[in-house]
């Protein structure tokens, strides 16, 4: 059983990059929206994989159970038809493109210059321990109790704002 | 459970065979339930007291053509039947059926299971949209928001039970309900606000009567399965009815002791032979089957008895009394386990 | 760990199995007699008229942005579910408790606006 874990690794990590590609490609919203969760659920295995099994369930949980129901109500509500096609160039997205790039090589550059700097990460079994359930709520109700707060309030920021934009008397 | 995956592909066979069976079971309990209810004798031609009708609808099902409308988009036409049978069946495997009988035991089945729950919009919503007709539509947009709706008091009822037990394993949720005889200390007593609202928000999620909106016929024709037939439509049913039988089942294993036995502790004591014994096993398999079939039971009865309600009323509960009460009710079982304490 | 989800992933793939066995028999079996007025979206008997991937109401979009702030609150609050009776026995239940109240409260304020302002009326 030991072997499993990496190779499910690149299986889900893997199949997570094909759904994202699937995503960006598909013409159609809804079938983007459907990569995008495929995509959502890879990446759930790959918590697996890593053995953060709360986070996992959370991750479906909270973004394909609750954040891309929402976006396939948008898709809905918008009835957006399929997208017009990129064919047509354009010279601010040559543009936008070659800066892109640029900024993408500027990051793998650094990022992998940055790879002797990181830290070694813990064994599977350590994060196991760490990821636990019970672990995670003795660090979030006690040292990090403040910043749940903060969060509380952003949550109801979020509730109070949908309902003043969508409630909003036509002027 | 350490066994080879063999043996857990077949005993996750026979689970999915023993959901599938007691599906046309349920549906042949239901017809006849209702025929009594409503006075007249339900199915009575096929087989003895027509209890192969199931069957036969099954085989007329897929002799039926499989209609897929013009404009409507035909992979997600197939995909979205196909979602509702998958989650339906996989949440079977989070249920313990006796000590140590359970198919995927993790720290946190129950939260494994609210999560297939909420994947489980996805099936309605999308057998709605791409149907491409304007009665689907509809009944897959009212049957998701309610669903979303009613998730969050379920997750809180659901949430008030692991405070008590402190744990997201549904067996340690059942163990922990051992104590008293193995009955005064059922969830059900010691948290019967929960079970109330975790009983409803279970309708609501299954989307069985009084809370079947989206198939309101009056308005809605078929709801989100308007344009389905044959097969697909016989996914949807199928998927109904092993829904509200694992609904059965969850509300046994958070709120009535699961499989445990009533006084088992004291029959233990009275016979020791029997600890740990296969027949034990098969007792608590049988305990639980019918503690989960009494529920099967209310769902069809509270079906054919309560009537269905408006779609204000229906959101007006969920959102201003459920949500609230099951914030509060939480809080208060925290409070109480601190006074306890 | 992975291992204990391999028995569901297991239960996963025997229900596509079945399903899909399900779908490809019934499609292989059944009749394919389709006809124009057959592949018609359903209207009552009337023809279709207009689009039907039509606009709707506001308030379902409304519902599920509600529903996404309620569902990260009471994701917060399994873990804390979880470890409360620890807490309890460590002594500092009451300290934790009103850190949940204090959260749970901030929250109640929203849905309290909410359904103060009407966001939640489906007439």
């Amino acid at each position: 059983m030991l072997m499993t874990a990496p190779i499910m690794f690149f299986v889900f990590a893997i199949v997570a990059l094909a759904a994202a590609l699937g995503m960006l490609l598909s013409k159609n919203p809804v079938s983007s929206a459907l990569w995008l969760i495929l995509n959502l659920f890879c990446v759930a295995g790959l918590y697996l994989t890593l053995n953060a099994e709360f986070i996992a369930v959370i991750q479906v949980l909270v973004y394909a159970g609750a954040i891309m129901v929402l976006f396939v109500f948008v898709i809905m509500l918008l009835n957006l038809a399929e997208l017009p096609d990129l064919k047509k160039v354009e010279w601010r997205r040559i543009i936008a493109f070659t800066m892109g790039m640029g900024l993408l090589s500027m990051l793998t550059f650094i990022s992998a210059n940055a790879l002797d700097m990181l830290p070694n990460p813990p064994s599977l079994a350590a994060a196991a321990e760490n990821g636990s359930v019970t672990n995670l709520g003795k660090a979030l109700f006690t040292v990090y109790a403040m910043p749940l707060e903060i969060i509380g309030i952003l949550l109801l920021a979020a509730t109070i704002g949908a309902v003043v934009i969508a409630k909003r008397k036509p002027v | 459970m350490d066994l080879a995956w063999y043996w857990t592909a077949l005993i996750a066979f026979v689970i999915i065979n023993f959901l599938l069976i007691s599906a046309s079971v349920l549906v042949y309990a239901e017809r006849k339930v209702s025929g009594y209810m409503q006075n007249r004798p339900g199915p009575n031609r096929v087989g003895p007291f027509g209890f192969l009708q199931p069957f036969a609808d099954v085989v007329k099902l897929v002799f039926k053509e499989n209609i897929v409308p013009t404009l409507a988009n035909p992979f997600v036409h197939s995909l979205a039947p196909m979602m509702m049978v998958v989650i339906a069946m996989a949440a079977g495997a989070l249920i313990p059926f006796a000590r140590g009988v359970v198919i995927a035991d993790m720290d946190v089945s129950i939260l494994v299971l609210l999560a297939l729950t909420s994947i489980s919009v996805y099936g309605v919503t999308l057998a709605g949209w791409s149907s491409n007709s304007k009665y689907s539509l509809l009944g897959g947009l009212r049957s998701s928001a309610q669903m979303i709706s009613y998730e969050l008091s379920m997750g809180l009822a659901v949430l008030s039970v692991v405070l008590i037990s402190s744990s997201l394993n549904m067996v340690t949720i059942v163990e922990d309900q051992a104590g008293g005889f193995g009955l005064f200390a059922w969830n059900v007593f010691r948290n019967p606000v929960g079970c109330i609202l975790f009983i409803v928000t279970a309708f609501a999620e299954t989307n069985r009567a009084p809370f079947d909106l989206p198939e309101a016929e009056q308005e809605l024709v078929g709801g989100y399965h308007t344009e389905y037939s044959g097969m697909k439509f016989g996914m949807f049913f199928l998927a109904e009815y092993v829904n509200f039988f694992v609904a059965s089942f969850v509300i046994v294993t958070l709120f009535f002791g699961g499989y445990l036995l009533p006084f088992e502790s004291v029959i233990v004591a009275q016979f020791p032979a029997l600890a740990d014994s296969y027949l034990l096993m098969a007792l608590q398999v049988l305990t639980v089957i019918l503690k989960a079939g009494f529920f099967a039971y209310v769902f069809i009865w509270v079906r054919w008895t309560l009537p269905r309600f408006k779609y204000t009323q229906l959101m007006t509960l969920g959102w201003k009394y459920l949500l609230p009460l099951a914030l509060v009710n939480a809080l208060v079982v925290a409070v109480v386990l601190a006074i306890l304490h | 760990m992975l291992s204990d989800f391999t028995p569901l992933f297991i239960q996963l793939l025997i229900a596509i199995g079945l399903s899909f066995t399900l779908l490809k028999a019934a499609a292989l079996i059944g009749p394919k007699r389709a006809n124009t007025i057959k592949l018609t979206s359903y209207e009552s008997g009337m023809d279709p008229i207009g689009s039907a991937r039509d606009r709707y109401s506001v308030k379902f979009y409304l519902v599920a942005m509600i529903f996404i702030v309620f569902d990260v609150e009471v994701v917060f609050l399994y873990p804390w579910a979880v470890t409360f009776s620890e807490f309890l026995d460590a002594g500092v239940g009451l300290g934790v408790l009103s850190v949940v109240f204090l959260f749970v409260i901030i929250l109640a304020i929203g849905l309290l606006y909410d359904i103060k302002k009407g966001g939640l009326e489906f007439d």
